[in-house]
């Protein structure tokens, strides 16, 4: 029996999770488990009770609006990877996901697990960083609609209340012809990234219109590399140009920690943000997506 | 206060009704109430992948799920691989014909992985395998024997 004791609790609805939370004050809410089990195995939390939302239908679900991609938070991580619509509206998933863990962890582990656990190195939260998704929480006083730049409070903390619980995380689509690019340095495949870098263009014509950057495993919180995605609007597609914002990455805020030093990490961004740049130049330009 | 609940599971095609303390990990359940100690914990905390299960035909990790989580699912163990009469699932004699196992203790997961992932993936290729092994740990064989008995299992089961 690894876990200390609990209650465990299996509501059907949110409706229901959330009356739980607002009665019971140590309450864990349980998804995919594949980072609240080990924590639990491990005594590093022991909660009174465990909320468990597997039940709760309502929150997997993956619909097309029409002009975002609605992802439920008990979507898991290898039914996402199956959407038609990610394959063709927001191709740059399949590539961050394949990076999520193993294709076990990805059966049980779901987006909004990994978007409350908040790992500063996770693929998902860098994602949701490069295209300002949208967080929907549900509480007692109904829905609240979080930005994802205001999401992470602090280190592995989102910005959820103790009786509000993650409903669905909406992406606003980027145009059809988009260029894209997810690309991490693991020490080995299916590690959390010692740095991410996921890269999304539009062009107008031969130049670029709109860009964005986001570099996870940095710092405690998925960063937006702002200045660089300036340097890009409205230059061609050129190396020279990918090197400028890629100098850019070189100077991004990095933590240290026992085995990487934050002059690795800001040497890897650089790398990274590079290479992702230039492979989603290749997409766009060969009218791939 | 101990906290039970009473789960019906469907092990290896056998059906199992009985009360569960709401904190025991499907893997414990498996070996210490079922008695099929094929399943294999190894850091139960995610990471070595011995304990892979099948959970309605999808592979998870059997430490990271509660046994109450898995009322009203079917769980396919190691020892639910070979057919009834015995004969071996074409993973397992091709793992004994190229040594993919020394000690045996990665043995069911990978067998457990690589049956779900064949299934979904019959033409994989080397690279395709060890990437989805990656989350399987052996110390012993260096994977090399583990990746050649599957390539060759993948190829009997397309009946080539
Ligand atoms: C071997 C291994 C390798 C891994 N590698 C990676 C990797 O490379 N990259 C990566 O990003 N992740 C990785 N992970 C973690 C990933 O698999 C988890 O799926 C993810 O971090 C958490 O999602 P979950 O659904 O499993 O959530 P859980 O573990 O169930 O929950 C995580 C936390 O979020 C809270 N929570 C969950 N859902 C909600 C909700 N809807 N509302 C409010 N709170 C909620 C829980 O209370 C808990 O605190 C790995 C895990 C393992 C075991
Ligand atoms: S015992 Fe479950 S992954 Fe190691
Ligand atoms: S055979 Fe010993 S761990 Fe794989």
């Amino acid at each position: 029996m690894k876990p200390a004791a609990f209650i465990y609790h299996d509501p059907k609805t949110s409706k229901e999770v959330i009356e739980l939370l607002s009665k019971y004050e140590d309450a864990k809410i349980l998804a995919g488990g594949q980072s609240l089990m080990p924590m639990l195995n491990m005594r590093f939390v022991v909660p009174d009770h465990v909320i468990d939302i597997n039940g709760v239908k309502e929150l997997d679900s993956v619909f097309d609006n029409g002009s975002s991609l609605e992802i439920g938070a008990m979507t898991r991580q290898s039914n996402l990877s199956k959407s038609q619509d990610v394959k063709t509206k927001t191709p740059i998933f399949l590539e961050a996901l394949g990076n999520v863990g193993h294709f076990q962890t990805r059966n049980r582990g779901t987006i909004g697990g990994s978007l409350c656990h908040l790992d500063p190195a996770a693929e998902i939260p860098c994602l949701m960083a490069a295209y300002d998704a949208v967080m929907i929480a549900e509480g007692p006083n109904g829905l609240r609609e979080i930005p994802f730049s205001e999401w992470p409070l602090t280190y592995m903390i989102p910005s959820l209340e103790p009786d509000e619980l993650l409903i669905k995380v909406r992406v606003p689509y980027w145009n059809s012809h988009h260029g894209y690019s997810f690309v991490e340095f693991a020490r080995r495949h299916g590690d959390f990234a010692i740095i991410a870098v996921a890269v999304l263009i539009e062009m107008d014509g031969k130049t670029i219109s709109r860009a964005s950057i986001s570099v996870g495993g940095a710092d405690i919180r998925p960063i937006r590399l702002f200045e660089a995605e300036e340097v890009l609007k409205g230059e061609n597609l050129d190396v020279r140009v990918f090197k400028s914002a890629a100098e850019i990455a070189r100077k991004v805020d990095a933590m240290s920690d026992a085995y990487v030093t934050s002059s690795y990490r800001q040497r890897l961004a650089a790398t990274l943000v590079e290479r992702a740049l230039v492979q989603a130049a290749e997409r766009v330009s060969r009218g791939e997506n | 206060m101990p906290d039970y609940r009473n789960i019906n599971v469907v092990v290896n095609g056998v059906k199992h009704e009985l009360d569960v303390e709401t904190r025991t990990s499907l893997g414990d359940f498996l070996r210490q109430e079922i008695k099929l100690t094929g399943t294999h914990l190894g850091c139960e905390h995610g990471v070595c992948g011995a304990c892979t299960v099948l959970l309605d035909g999808e592979a998870v990790r059997s430490c990271l799920m509660l046994a109450v989580q898995a009322n009203g699912h079917e769980i396919t163990t190691v020892e639910g691989l070979a057919e009834e009469d015995g004969s071996l699932h074409p993973l397992q004699e091709a793992f004994w014909k190229h040594h993919g196992l020394q000690c045996g203790f990665c043995t069911p997961g990978m067998l457990t992985s690589l049956a779900a992932y064949l299934g979904d993936n019959p033409e994989p290729n080397e690279r395709d395998l060890r990437e989805a092994i990656s989350g399987n740990i052996c110390r012993c064989t260096g994977y090399q024997s583990i990746v050649d008995a599957a390539l060759d299992a993948a190829k009997k089961m397309r009946g080539e």
